[in-house]
């Protein structure tokens, strides 16, 4: 099931490796994770909980907690982001899995380390928060769970919208080359390093980082934290099953890894992610049966319905998918039409046999380390649900932290270069650089990205979060 | 709500004006723009090497295309993202329509494929009588009966 032949991306495979899964030898190529390395065996039970339910792979991004298994004797590895090594003894888990009672703890002393600033995720905000902060003579520490810099960015094969100046028509993972020939070996970077916690107070900011088997404490000046987000789930019977993969997941698999997430598919929700993952399981050779969408209109670009429409692929709107079919892992899909009220209309009941049921339905912004830091948090539903509070100038209510791109807000990968921009500068700001103009300029592009009717939520989102934050400065 | 916003389809109404006329098309490729929303993006205007698309201030504008000026280059099919440009042309007697294409197998010059419509019906078979490359998307001319060039969107290798 990997891919040998792509239209637009080319597959760099590793040295040829071999591990175990249950006792079983399997080959797979160095630099996979191991979540990729078993699907692409055609293995997609990777786990089942305490009752036997199957589990396997959701967000494949280390958010989700649904590939946990037990690797090299450690219980609950996140194997959808730990890469695959020579001889690794990996084993599926039943339940919360034991500890070899054998398993010694090594004490080792947390590694400490001062930086002058902080970029937490290096996706296109991070990343162009680094960029500017370089230019005026700050080298940053740039932190990111992934083994690929360039978040979203890595997975994505079209070219992308916005303006020529933020690199339009080019497509998404070459953005994500440019930005980071940009600043590696300049920025401090260090690649699969999870910050676990950020801890301010008393004007300190300290961050728990863990990298290459260690802790690391990090004491920051200042903080941009631009960790993006992370996608939605739906409730159906039958979402447990191995097989039921959000949009990111397939991606990940696809077209970091090579490796095709199914045969046939199913997508849920027709906004642009939705879209644009349709097309993509197009490119791989996988059969897109039907795009189904609760809404009664497409919530995406017109032009990415009209490019898989051409071919074929049929979307429902006002459709949703009521259960997954199968036991072990997804066998068929059973969609109906939905009523004013999102409830299914009888009779309209139809079954799909499809293995992969991709779910495409939104995103949260990833705060879980700005609430921890105490940062204030407001609903707004238009930019995806919680977010931090945060000025003009993406500065939080935690003085010195700044926000940028998808965990401010869902956005795009345009607005999340230019806020990550805007960060930086308004960090300049403070530490007295002359930067009013850019600040000025990076705000005016901002603002003519967001008009228009498809701009309209971030737009009307962004200046919520504003007023809020205001009414947070006054009381 | 507009009825393309819900079907994906884009009626031939909602492109009037956009399409080139016959008396440009008999003279030589000319691209139409099927591009009819507010969206914030440009890479068409900014590729094209004569000026003949103009999204300008703000960016969510829908492009304009100078039918007069395009020479049929090709160079915005292959590099809107949207894949929502296409050529035209009905010079020296014969119809033909060129897609961006960017799925494998890559169909060969003299090689018969499906011609597809806006809503993925298969129109007919065509002959391809051109294929390139700008930048990393392919972009495909086939010959085709006069009447569907305002139909066909897409090809479709036979038996890919
Ligand atoms: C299918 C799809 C198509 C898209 N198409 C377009 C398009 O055409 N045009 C466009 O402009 N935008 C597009 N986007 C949107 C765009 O990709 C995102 O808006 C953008 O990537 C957000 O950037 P970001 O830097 O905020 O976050 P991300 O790109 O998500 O990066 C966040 C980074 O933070 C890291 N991280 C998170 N938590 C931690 C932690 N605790 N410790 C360390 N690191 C952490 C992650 O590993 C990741 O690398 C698309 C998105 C999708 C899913
Ligand atoms: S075909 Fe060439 S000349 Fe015509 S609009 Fe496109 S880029 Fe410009
Ligand atoms: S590049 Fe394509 S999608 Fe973008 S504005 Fe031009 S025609 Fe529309």
């Amino acid at each position: 099931m990997r891919l040998e032949r792509h239209p637009i991306l080319e597959f760099v495979r590793g040295k040829r490796i071999t591990f175990t899964f249950d006792g079983e030898s399997i080959e797979a190529y160095e630099g996979e994770t191991i979540a990729a390395a078993l699907h692409a065996a055609g293995i997609r039970v990777l786990s089942r909980t305490r009752s036997g339910a199957p589990r396997g792979l959701f967000c494949a991004i280390g958010k989700c907690s649904s590939c946990l298994m037990t690797v090299d004797g450690i219980p609950n590895v996140r194997t959808c982001v730990t890469p695959i090594r020579e001889g690794m003894v990996v084993e599926s888990q039943r339940g919360p899995g034991k500890l070899n009672p054998v398993f010694r703890h090594r004490p080792h002393e947390a590694v400490c380390k001062e930086a002058e600033v902080v970029i937490v995720g290096a996706g296109p905000a991070g990343l162009s928060a680094a960029k500017v902060l370089l230019n005026h003579g700050i080298r940053p520490l740039v932190l990111d769970e992934n083994p690929h810099l360039g978040g979203q960015l890595i997975k994505q094969t079209h070219k992308f919208f916005g303006s020529r100046a933020e690199r339009a028509g080019t497509r998404g993972f070459s953005i994500a080359d440019e930005l980071v020939e940009e600043i590696e070996g300049e920025a401090e970077i260090l690649r699969q390093a999870r910050v676990l916690g950020l801890y301010c107070e008393d004007g300190r900011r300290v961050l728990a980082v863990a990298h290459a088997e260690k802790l690391l404490l990090v004491a920051a000046k200042d903080l941009v934290v631009a960790t993006g987000a992370q996608e939605r789930f739906l409730l159906f019977p039958g979402n447990h099953l191995p097989g039921v993969y959000g949009a990111g997941a397939v991606q990940t698999l696809m077209n970091v890894y090579g490796v095709k997430p199914g045969e046939r598919a199913l997508m849920v929700g027709a906004g642009n992610v939705g879209l644009i993952v349709s097309y993509q399981l197009l490119q791989a050779g996988v059969e897109v049966d039907a795009v189904v969408e609760a809404m009664p209109e497409i919530g995406g670009y017109h032009v990415h319905a009209a490019k898989i429409r051409r071919l074929g692929v049929p979307i429902l709107t006002s459709h949703t998918v009521v259960r997954a079919l199968g036991k072990e892992r997804v066998e068929g899909a059973m969609i109906a039409q939905i009523d004013g009220k999102f409830e299914p209309i009888p009779g309209t009941e139809r079954e799909l046999a499809v293995d992969l049921i991709c779910l495409a339905v939104g995103l949260n912004p990833s705060t879980r380390l700005l609430e921890q830091a105490g940062a204030q948090m407001g609903y707004v539903p238009e930019l995806g649900g919680r977010v931090p509070l945060h000025s003009p100038l993406m500065e939080t209510t935690v003085p010195g932290v700044y926000v940028a791109g998808d965990c401010a807000g869902i956005g795009e990968a345009s607005t999340a270069m230019l806020e990550g921009e805007l960060a930086a500068f308004s960090l300049l700001a403070k530490k007295r650089f002359e930067v009013r103009e850019k600040i000025a300029l990076v705000q005016r592009s901002l603002e003519k990205l967001r008009r228009g009717p498809f701009g309209e939520r971030p737009r009307t989102g962004k200046e919520k979060v504003f007023t809020l934050m205001k009414e947070v400065a006054v009381g | 709500m507009a009825e393309f916003r819900r079907t994906g389809v884009l009626p031939l109404g909602k492109l009037e004006g956009k399409v080139p006329p016959r008396e440009r098309l008999l003279r030589g490729p000319c691209a139409t723009i099927e591009c009819v929303e507010w969206i914030p993006c440009n890479p068409c205007e900014e590729v094209c090497p004569v000026g003949a698309i103009t999204v300008g201030d703000p960016i969510t504008n829908t492009p304009n295309l100078d039918f007069e000026r395009c020479t049929g280059c090709g160079a915005c099919v292959g590099t809107c993202p949207g894949l929502a440009i296409f050529l035209l042309d009905l010079s020296g007697g014969i119809a033909r329509v060129t897609v961006p294409y960017e799925l494998l197998p890559v169909p060969e010059t003299g090689e018969v494929v499906e011609l597809l419509s806006r809503a993925g019906e298969v129109l007919g078979q065509g002959k391809v009588t051109r294929t390139r490359r700008v930048g990393t998307t392919w972009i495909v001319t086939v010959e085709l009966p006069a009447e569907q060039i305002f139909e066909v969107r897409a090809v479709r290798v036979c038996n890919g």
